[in-house]
């Protein structure tokens, strides 16, 4: 697939993402106004505060991202190098503007890039990352994170995250007012019986809603793609495949402001790699890291 | 009346797709104009360097004014005249910068001088953004030289005066020449 249908495809599922966005908040709104009365004023209200929600999770989302990471924005003439680098990839990229670039203090050698579209990005590395990779790995890094911004990944992602949190969220509140809804209050049995369909039912909807955004934020091909596009930016394969081993081979993986609604993001998962547990390979964000670096070398 | 309609239809596709064909083209070309002028911010931003850098290296390099010279002559050289030669300045350049730096090797007072570091780091940073510049405009012109060649589109480039754009040609080594490590 080339760059530009690339493009087109993640427009098409940052579409569906608003789309399935609406349909948990409509949903939401419909419980909430059903346990309440009116149906119709639950989803009045739930879709009010859902375009609230999206309006400052759209916009504001990478300010959000870039502030629970503790991400400082990158100034000359201590990172003159960093932002040279980047502002040239972008020329490279024929990015309309250069991203902002932004440094996390930590020794994990990470990066990862955020926005909404490509005039409002930005690219974000770790000093650890900075001081191990020498220029071409760190080139090599940078054009792999400009290729997300280009292929628009990052709107992707972004609302992704977005949507993963929402429904963490609800599925939270839904399980809360099952177990403690009917406390301190006299419920006969037919309730309680409405109670458990509904929790069925929502269940029912949320589980293939969460298993597609998982899917949509998380594609092995996507981090290829981004792979063989950095690449052809830098003209050297070598500098990123040298950077995942270096990456491969670092013993401190751990981002310490990373989550689970933030892993996504990066080049590399930021968790530790003696915790392999069920979650954390159902949340598994990125490809064998033996595999990428097999690719770069092939090409 | 059937046919009036049947003709009518025609017509109406056809003026839609000559539209669309021009539109890629001038979009593909509106590229390469840009692609040019993010080379062209690149190389006055070098030009503006290089008299700082002549100025700072001046004092210590006594015996090398051969060098310093050769990078003021092809300086002057860069900002005007056609793409051929502003190319082949801006190669001439990029070479005389490298013989710089490496003369400053031999110069250890230089080397740790602050002004020299930054200077130094600004103007790789500009070498490489030359290079990403024109590796971008390259791809466009390849781009749009093909778009303009292909059949049917070939047809309307002729029609609308679309005329194929020239290559910023580079020695083929100094791609990797710029990578070099200081």
């Amino acid at each position: 697939m080339g760059i530009y249908e690339e493009i087109a495809a993640n427009k098409r599922r940052s579409a569906v993402l608003i789309f399935f966005f609406f349909v948990l908040v409509i949903f939401l709104g419909f419980l909430i106004g059903f346990f309440y009365g009116s149906s119709y004023f639950g989803i009045g209200l739930a879709v009010f505060i859902g375009i609230i929600y999206f309006l400052f999770s759209y916009y504001g989302g990478s300010g959000a991202i870039l502030t629970m990471t503790r991400a400082k924005e990158a100034t000359k003439p201590q990172y003159t190098h960093l932002i040279n680098t980047v502002e040239g990839l972008a020329i490279a990229a024929g990015l309309p503007k250069p991203p902002k670039v932004y440094v996390i203090d930590d020794s994990a050698l990470n990066a990862f890039a955020t926005g909404r579209s490509p005039e409002h990005s930005s690219v974000t590395v770790t000093t650890g990352l900075l001081e191990k990779m020498n220029r071409l790995e760190l080139e090599g890094v940078l054009a792999h994170e400009l290729s997300h911004i280009k292929n628009y990944d990052i709107r992707v992602m972004m609302l992704a995250s977005v949507m993963v949190g929402l429904t963490v969220l609800l599925s939270d509140f839904l399980l809360r007012s099952f177990l403690w809804g009917g406390r301190g209050r006299d419920r006969d049995s037919n309730q309680l019986t409405v109670v458990f369909i509904i929790v069925g039912l929502a269940l029912a909807i949320l589980s293939p809603l969460i298993g597609e955004c998982i899917k949509l934020a998380i594609s092995r091909k996507r981090e290829f793609l981004a792979d063989s596009s950095g690449a052809l930016l830098t003209r050297y394969p070598k500098g990123l495949a040298d950077a995942l081993k270096k990456i491969k081979d670092d013993p401190d993986p751990l981002v310490d402001h990373a989550n689970r609604a933030t892993a996504h993001l990066f080049i590399s998962t930021p968790f530790r790699k003696e915790k392999k547990s069920f979650m954390r390979n159902l949340f598994s964000t990125h490809p064998p890291i033996e595999e990428r670096i097999a690719k770069l070398e092939k090409m | 009346m059937v046919s009036t309609l049947v003709i009518g239809i025609i017509a109406a596709v056809v003026v839609i797709f000559v539209i669309y064909v021009y539109n890629s083209l001038i979009r593909l070309r509106v590229r390469v104009n840009n692609a040019w002028a993010q080379i062209d911010v690149q190389l006055k931003r070098r030009y503006d360097l290089i008299p700082n850098l002549v100025d700072t290296v001046k004092g210590y390099m006594k015996h090398e004014k051969g060098v310093l010279e050769e990078v003021t002559k092809a300086r002057t050289s860069l900002m005007s005249g056609s793409l051929e030669k502003r190319a082949k300045a801006s190669n001439q350049i990029t070479e005389a910068l490298k013989s710089i730096f490496a003369v400053a090797e031999n110069y250890p007072q230089l080397k740790a001088s602050e002004n020299f570091k930054m200077l130094q780091e600004e103007l790789s940073g500009t070498e490489s953004k030359i290079a990403y510049a024109r590796q971008f405009y390259n791809d466009s012109v390849m781009q749009y030289n093909e778009a303009i060649q292909v059949f049917p589109k070939n047809f309307f480039a002729k029609l609308f005066h679309f005329v194929q754009k020239d290559f910023f040609k580079t020695e083929e080594a100094e791609r990797k020449a710029v990578k070099v490590k200081f």
